[in-house]
């Protein structure tokens, strides 16, 4: 029942996708009939090969509404400015080459790989900051930060209010 | 319109740049990974966004297309570019390259 259930939750992401790729392509609604079918018999292989990976460790609760709606809020509103911010700093030590790179460990207590991801994956789109290494078991974090402005940095100190975002939209 | 256009592009153009250079001038595998994934993503969002609003403001079905397809690329770049180098650094510090002049480096203590 469960592997069904991913199949066909995975079959309908990778439909909108396909549906969104093909857009004006013909005269049923939007698309053409060859491109339906073609979405269709793809998606359902998508489905089958990816269903399983992307549901199995706690991804269920994304399909939650709110939590999009606190995902799209979050990349438009706190993610992008953080961003910009960071790309000036970048900006400017490219500039002048002053860098003090150094690894650092920090423990955001995130238990959930899905808010993990989201963690770290911001964490590496924000310039300045890279994410080397998730321990597992422990859920720390390692970093490498171009410019170390404590060894012993608190989460607030690396990335700002991520985890307290991670933890709103992926736990 | 035009002129939004134009200044998304600029900014896209000139972080581009800096990514370039940032690829230069910084001096081990870590630091380049910075500039060169990190400052081409934002520049890479607004040459899209650039697109995206050429492509609406043209409308109907082929700026459509152009907006949409833009906008799915633009979801895909955030996607993989974070993954990817993180793949790149992980793989260089288990591969043994220790990063340069770094003042603290806790991940050598774990092992």
């Amino acid at each position: 029942m469960r592997k069904v259930a991913a199949w066909i939750v995975t079959a309908a992401f990778a439909l909108v996708v396909y549906l969104l790729l093909v857009l004006w392509s013909g005269s049923i609604g939007l698309w053409s009939s060859s491109e339906l079918i073609a979405g269709g018999v793809l998606s359902a292989l998508v489905g089958l090969v990816a269903g399983r990976l992307l549901w199995e460790r706690g991804g269920w609760r994304m399909l939650q509404p709110h939590r999009w709606l606190l995902f799209l809020f979050y990349l438009i509103g706190p993610f992008f400015l953080a961003m910009a911010r960071a790309n000036l700093d970048v900006a400017y030590r490219v500039i002048t080459g002053r860098v003090r790179p150094g690894i650092v460990r920090f423990n955001p207590g995130l238990r959930t790989d899905l808010a993990r991801t989201v963690l770290a994956n911001s964490i590496t789109l924000t310039p300045g900051t890279l994410t080397v290494d998730v321990d597992d078991e422990s859920g720390e974090f390692y970093v490498h930060w171009i410019n170390v402005k404590r060894e012993e940095p608190r989460p607030e100190d690396v990335c700002g209010p991520f985890p307290t975002w991670a933890r709103r939209i992926a736990e | 319109m035009n002129v939004l256009i134009y200044v998304f592009l600029a900014i896209g153009a000139v972080f581009n740049g800096l990514g370039a250079i940032a690829l230069i001038r910084f001096p081990d595998v870590y630091t380049r990974i910075h500039g060169a994934t990190k400052c081409t993503t934002f520049g890479s969002i607004f040459s899209i966004l650039a697109v995206v609003i050429y492509g609406f403001a043209r409308g109907g079905g082929q700026g459509g297309t152009l907006a949409v397809h833009a906008l799915i690329a633009l979801l895909f770049l955030l996607l993989t570019n974070p993954t990817g180098s993180h793949a790149l650094a992980r793989g260089a510090y288990r591969g043994g390259i220790k990063p340069f002049r770094a003042v603290v480096d806790r991940l050598e203590e774990k092992r």
